[in-house]
């Protein structure tokens, strides 16, 4: 996982593959050469596009897998209860109710669900914000200072990566009772504010990118440590950053261990503890099936669109400290 | 000069400051308030505890309580056979995405690629209650279109639900894996594809021989993910609870803990869980990379 074992094994691998490489190449030759006799130019653009088929088809139908129930909660959100369980699931029925429905989810109990959503907009973008900031301080100052302790702190942090945040949640939630914290909107934030994973992410990426000679003709004009890390660091580190925040930001979202543990007050509910807190009461009241099915869809709605938009932000960062 | 040099002796700390401060509150200072109260017994006075709490000294009688509870023995012996099927089956899954999508055969790689990742926006609870709708008889459409072929399938079944579970969790992890090993897959020089050209390596060649080795670090960052992942498996379990009978209070380690600390109120076994779980799933972890680093050496 450290940057040098990569670049270590990339090595080697080349050398392998390119030795392997000058042994065959001479009976490749002659091979690529009966082959073009035989078959002509054609062939390979023949196979290719038959692979292109095969290929594109298989990844249609693992689409179609991921796909299902996201088509299936939009066509459950135009329906009425009673088609809801009368009517075909895979295919929309007779009635529209759509708005109904949607109406229903933005005004039931004094609109509790925008007060869900912007718990969870208010968890998630703070908490990723800020945990962004500390990780990409504490990674840098572990990448680019020497000092003692540094390994003992990495050390600590590291372990805290394997540590499963469950794990921690239930003493932290006595923790947080004892202080007075508990059922406060700073139980659900304060926990989010610590990325292990994102420090050990921004660590790598400094130690590969960040100019430690840069940092020395920026001391030498008089800019302070903190300035430095502020105009210096912080912008050569923003890819690395802006997938940290991702994923700290989908992480706060998604979590649901945490703030079920910590609140009891429904006002103060993330998006997905409303919902099941929804969901809870379909036994009862049929209608809540109605609630449930157009909450998830106005709620997955935004990440959808998050998801498919920031993609490309995903692919860069993860690993690309690790090339350099 | 020496002013200058203190400072940079002391950024550091103050850089770090922010973040060690709160890995103390939310991480360090828990697990120690954890592994304390697992060695701890609190005995109440009176009828109602009317006359008091004792804490005192308990040894290992809450991880001994623990681990002669067949129920939760029975809940990690299930996660173990959960992880076994469904990790292996996610890692496969999302590196022949992977692979495919960055292959030259594949068309519009980007939309696929959207389409695969979207899962991981959806919360887990959410994705739960999605595939609780298509699980439930009566209303999944996928056991109408069972049964037109003739099938029954019960997915909320004593023997199926835990693979009902094992799909969600599929469902909602592999677009994410994918793209960690698509990231890794794209790190790969460019000059090594080339240098397989000329050697007129095929693709199936080209994966076995230059992509699978050198995504392997991903793979087994992916994995260990997974492992504590699936240990500390609890939203799934819990929200299908409420449809699936099969699912008692103690199904997953996790929900044996929850069950401890907020139905029976007893704080020092539940952290005897919570600690056993961690370091379940840190001994897995180790044992993990010990076992594949020394394969590749």
């Amino acid at each position: 996982m450290s940057p040098s074992r990569t670049t270590a094994e990339h090595a080697t691998t080349t050398e392998s593959i390119v030795t392997a490489g000058s042994s065959r190449r001479r009976g490749e030759g002659r091979a690529a050469a009966r082959r073009s006799q035989t078959t002509g130019p054609d062939r390979s653009a023949g196979r290719s596009r038959a692979s292109t088929i095969v290929v594109t088809g298989l990844l249609v139908v693992v689409a179609l897998y991921f796909l299902v129930p996201v088509y299936w909660v939009v066509v459950a959100a135009t329906k009425t209860t009673g088609d809801l369980f009368g009517t075909f699931g895979f295919w929309f029925a007779p009635t529209f109710a759509l708005w109904d429905n949607l109406g229903q989810v933005l005004t039931y109990g004094d609109g509790v669900f925008v007060r869900w959503l912007g718990n969870s907009v208010l968890y998630a973008g703070v908490g990723a914000l800020l945990a962004t900031y500390f990780a990409a301080a504490g990674g840098y100052a572990l990448a680019k200072y020497e000092f003692r302790g540094r390994n003992a702190v990495f050390g600590a942090i590291l372990g805290g990566v394997l540590v499963p945040g469950t794990a921690t949640a239930l003493p932290l939630f006595l923790l947080f009772s004892q202080m007075g914290l508990a059922n406060t909107y700073w139980s659900v934030l304060l926990p989010s504010l610590v990325s292990p994973f994102g420090l050990f992410l921004c660590r790598i990426y400094a130690q590969a990118t960040v100019d430690t000679s840069l940092m020395e003709a920026a001391r030498l004009d008089g800019a302070g440590e903190l300035r430095i890390f502020h105009t210096l660091g912080l912008r050569i580190l923003t890819p690395a950053l802006v997938t940290v925040f991702l994923f700290q930001l989908v992480g706060i979202w998604n979590n649901y261990f945490l703030p079920l543990v910590m609140l009891s007050d429904v006002d103060k509910f993330p998006v997905t503890l409303g919902l099941n807190n929804w969901l809870s009461q379909t036994d009862r009241l049929p209608e809540f099936y109605q609630l449930t099915t157009g909450g998830v869809l106005l709620s997955i709605i935004p990440l959808v669109i998050a998801m498919v938009v920031l993609q490309r932000f995903w692919r860069g960062g993860l690993t690309e400290g690790s090339v350099k | 000069m020496s002013a200058s040099s203190g400072a940079t002796r002391r950024a550091p700390w103050v850089l770090l400051a922010p973040f060690l401060a709160l890995f103390l509150l939310t991480f360090l200072v828990p697990i120690g308030m954890a592994l304390v109260s697992s060695f701890t017994k609190v005995t109440r006075g009176g009828l109602f505890g009317e006359a008091g709490v004792v804490a005192e000294f308990a040894g290992l009688d809450n991880y001994a309580q623990v681990v002669g509870d067949p129920n939760f023995v029975a809940s990690i012996g299930r996660m173990f056979l959960f992880g076994i099927v469904q990790v292996p089956v996610m890692l496969i899954l999302c590196t022949v995405l992977a692979l495919l999508l960055e292959s030259a055969s594949a068309k519009w790689p980007g939309a696929f690629r959207a389409a695969y990742f979207l899962p991981y926006g959806v919360p887990g609870v959410i994705a739960t209650i999605l595939w609780s709708f298509l699980y439930v008889p009566g209303l999944s459409p996928l056991i109408d279109v069972a049964e037109v072929v003739g099938a029954s399938p019960d997915f909320l079944g004593a023997d199926t639900v835990l693979w009902s579970i094992a799909n969600i969790v599929t469902w909602s992890y592999t677009g994410y894996n994918m793209l960690i090993v698509i990231a890794q897959l794209k790190s790969i020089p460019v000059e090594l594809y080339e240098a397989a050209k000329v050697d007129g390596a095929s693709p199936l060649r080209v994966a076995t021989s230059i992509q699978l080795p050198l995504i392997r670090p991903a793979l087994l960052l992916t994995a260990v993910f997974s492992i504590i992942g699936t240990l500390q498996l609890f939203a799934e379990a819990q929200v299908l609870q409420r449809v699936a009978p099969a699912i008692d209070s103690q199904y997953t380690p996790n929900l044996s803990a929850y069950t401890t600390a907020f139905a029976y109120n007893d704080y020092n076994v539940a952290a005897a869980q919570s600690v056993l779980i961690a370091l379940v799933a840190f001994t897995l972890s180790i044992v993990f990379l010990t076992v594949t680093n020394r394969k590749s050496a």
